[in-house]
């Protein structure tokens, strides 16, 4: 008996990891690592998303991200705008759907969304015929960095599968190890959170991951993840720690916390003293500068998996599915289009 | 204490069908005849589908009247009141201004008297302004009709004033009614605090935040020997001291929210502004014990909670948006539907706990099939099915956690005191 099968449905939108399977990340990682090879070229522009538009709509203050994103988006040779919450009508107290709704009105391919908000990025999407990629949801979500920081791993360890990795610091406020930890899963990787109690939100191995309030639990892992402690979690009130002071002599990633054979990550920006050592940070084993051509790469391949590789289908209008196959030469160990 | 409504004439009719009144011991098919809004004869009827049951009484509404009568008006929240089968309705004083003075209640009483369509209660505020400082004129409010004094919306948060509250309104013989919140603990919590909030990574609201507090209540209560009131119990814990209170013999009742007996906190994964509330939807684990407590009849009373939010201030992400959801037009399907038919419930209790109970706990008239009582009546299709849509709702508002659902179990025609206030 032949069973027809179909392809697997487009994704959409890039909004959580939790929407992606394995073959989903994969893919997005073989992709990257394919477009990294162009970026060796004197000519670094690829013609694929050529007439396409990307609009970056961004309500948080974000170097690396918002410079990556343009910068992917314009490798890959679309035409791209950049909305800041700052000096635009959100100033003058627009609403979130109404900026969608104007953005929508251009009618651009992809909006890439920061916004401090949970869930702001799939409020956008039910808004607007484009393909949404979050760049960051208040504590939620920042798939984007999960991807880019697997790629990162996969480079320097050669493998996924089996790794463990400890994150460590505030996780509590961490939309990054949210992201991370449901991605190590897909690809067999093994989490441990390393926190004091006060920054590890309860419930919180629901998403299958280990605990761990003690430093010395890092020294099982092959990658060594910190997060960046935000000084402003000490304030008033909201004094999950009783002092950077003690938070650091506990949790900050040293030299002597380290052994031979790990690799230190930081999805930045760093505070080098606090969570960090900057003897750490400046070590061999430090791959932050990695991470940061990775966010290039990968987030070229996420335009491309949205946009290029599958047919694109305007919600809005319902039809009229618009396509655009054009594959990068360069791009020998991407799967097909479908 | 005052339930006002628009005067209007008492209505004569005849209604047949199964009527059921767990207080009174009744189920069987009779015809019940009404006559100047007063059951004039209840005689042997012939077998029919509809269910007659004593009409509902919802102790918590959000009338958002006066301040915010593009949310809701006393005419808009009672017509959904009554298209909810509901014969009396308590309103809360969190209005803009609050119902802190005789002055406001009492303009409010005459509004009610021209434009309620179901009578009305009023419950007044604990403190001057909802702002925990100092208490309100409680003698006056109540000389003027308030039912209970309540802060609801925010918690009475020194203890302090907690207790003189409670010593003070001994002299109105009314209850308090509590919304039980520790706010250092519930600060920022934009969901109950489990794997949820951790995985979607929204501030999480404890349930210690409620419980912690219905404790400290149940606790200065029965030292002052004071009867309270608990609205709209969400957690477990909160149960657990409820029960201890109950075993100890303290006056103390508590009601639960449809939505809270319904959902649990997954559904917040969807991240729809019409799954925030105050308390938040908790773990299956809570909802196994309310469900179990509303059972036993620990506590006494489904509340609505029927709180409406303008369109806009709904329309945008879950953190920004403010706690709250409708619920008058839909409750008795809502736990028809989901408690009743899986055998969760039974219809007697469901009624008992959405018209008795709840009119005993606040000392209101409690509706009876009996001949010479006024009619409190609802007329039930429990087979009829209808979907819950934006457009649906009598109430100003929508924003309800059942859009798009559908529901066994319609309200075909409520009496409220002795007139035909909706008809289906």
């Amino acid at each position: 008996m032949s069973e027809l099968r179909l392809p697997a449905p487009a994704r959409r939108h890039l909004l959580s990891i939790r929407d992606l399977d394995r073959g989903d990340v994969e893919r997005i990682l073989d992709t990257a690592r394919s477009l990294a090879a162009t970026l060796d070229r004197e000519v670094k522009k690829l013609p694929t998303l050529r007439g396409r538009t990307v609009v970056n709509l961004f309500y948080e203050s974000s170097t690396r991200t918002l410079s990556s994103f343009e910068l992917a988006a314009k490798r890959l040779s679309a035409d791209t705008m950049s909305v800041r919450s700052a000096g635009s009508s959100v100033d003058k107290g627009e609403s979130l759907k109404d900026t969608a709704l104007t953005l929508a009105a251009y009618d651009p391919d992809v909006i890439v969304v920061r916004h401090p908000s949970i869930g702001a990025p799939a409020f956008v999407a039910r808004y607007t015929g484009a393909h949404v990629v979050n760049a960051g949801d208040g504590k939620h979500q920042h798939p984007t960095q999960a991807l880019l920081d697997l790629y990162t791993m996969r480079e320097a360890l050669d493998r996924l599968e089996g790794l463990t990795v400890a994150i460590v610091g505030d996780v509590l406020h961490s939309r990054v190890a949210r992201s991370l930890v449901q991605a190590l899963g897909l690809v067999g990787a093994h989490a441990l959170l390393v926190a004091p109690p006060t920054l590890l939100p309860r419930g919180i191995e629901a998403l299958g991951c280990e605990l761990s309030t003690d430093i010395g639990a890092i020294g099982d892992a092959d990658v060594i993840y910190v997060l960046r402690m935000q000084a402003e979690r000490m304030g008033p009130g909201e004094a999950f720690v009783p002092s950077l002071r003690e938070y650091s002599a506990l949790y900050a990633v040293t030299p002597e916390r380290v052994r031979s054979g790990q690799v230190v990550m930081h999805p930045g920006p760093m505070n080098r003293g606090v969570e960090i050592d900057p003897r750490v940070a400046d070590s061999a084993a430090a791959l932050v500068i990695d991470q940061v051509r990775a966010g290039l790469v990968v987030r070229m391949a996420v335009l491309y998996d949205l946009v290029a590789q599958r047919p694109v289908r305007d919600s809005r209008a319902g039809e009229g599915a618009r396509e655009n196959r054009e594959v990068p030469s360069a791009l020998t160990g991407a799967p097909e289009a479908v | 204490m005052i339930l006002a409504s628009r005067n209007g004439n008492a209505d004569s009719l005849s209604l047949e069908g199964r009527v059921v009144s767990p207080t009174q011991g009744i189920d069987e098919s009779l015809r019940v005849t009404v006559t100047d809004g007063v059951i004039s004869a209840i005689e042997p009827g012939g077998v029919l589908a509809t269910v007659i049951a004593p009409a509902f009484v919802d102790p918590h509404v959000h009338l958002r009247t006066p301040g915010r009568e593009d949310e809701e008006t006393l005419q808009s929240g009672t017509e959904a009141a009554a298209a909810g089968g509901f014969c009396a309705i308590l309103a809360m004083p969190n209005t803009d201004p609050v119902v802190d003075s005789a002055a406001v209640l009492g303009a409010l009483v005459e509004r009610a008297r021209e434009e309620s369509v179901v009578p009305t209660g009023f419950m007044a505020a604990i403190s001057t302004g909802q702002r925990g400082e100092k208490l309100t004129e409680m003698a006056e409010l109540a000389a003027t009709g308030a039912v209970a004094f309540t802060d609801d919306g925010r918690p009475v948060e020194s203890a302090g004033l907690m207790r003189r509250a409670l010593q003070y309104s001994a002299l109105t013989q009314r209850p308090l009614a509590l919304h039980c919140e520790e706010s250092t603990l519930s600060r920022g919590g934009h969901a109950h605090e489990g794997k949820v909030s951790a995985e979607l990574g929204l501030g999480g609201y404890p349930s210690t935040a409620e419980s912690v507090m219905v404790e400290r209540d149940l606790e200065l209560a029965a030292a002052e020997e004071r009867p309270i009131h608990l609205m709209h119990l969400s957690a477990r814990e909160s149960v657990a001291a409820l029960d201890a209170a109950l075993a100890a013999g303290s006056a103390v009742s508590g009601e639960v929210t449809p939505h809270h007996l319904v959902l649990t906190d997954d559904a917040v994964r969807s991240l729809d502004p019409n799954m925030k509330m105050n308390p938040p939807l908790r773990s299956e684990h809570d909802r196994a014990v309310l469900r179990d407590a509303l059972r036993r009849g620990a506590i006494s009373c489904v509340a609505t909670d029927h709180a409406p939010h303008a369109r806009h201030e709904k329309d945008v992400p879950f953190e920004e948006a403010p706690f709250g959801v409708t619920g008058l037009e839909t409750a008795f399907a809502a736990l028809y539907t989901h408690l009743v038919l899986p055998g969760e419930l039974s219809l007697e209790t469901l009624l008992e706990r959405m018209s008795s109970g709840p009119a005993r706990t606040f000392g209101l008239v409690e509706p009876k099939i009996e001949v010479g009582a006024r009619a409190n009546l609802v007329v039930l299709d429990l087979d009829a099915e209808s979907t819950v849509t934006e457009q649906g709702f009598r109430s100003l508002s929508a924003n309800s956690w059942l859009l798009g659902e559908t529901l066994r179990g319609r309200v075909l025609k409520t009496v409220a005191d002795g007139r035909v206030v909706f008809a289906a």
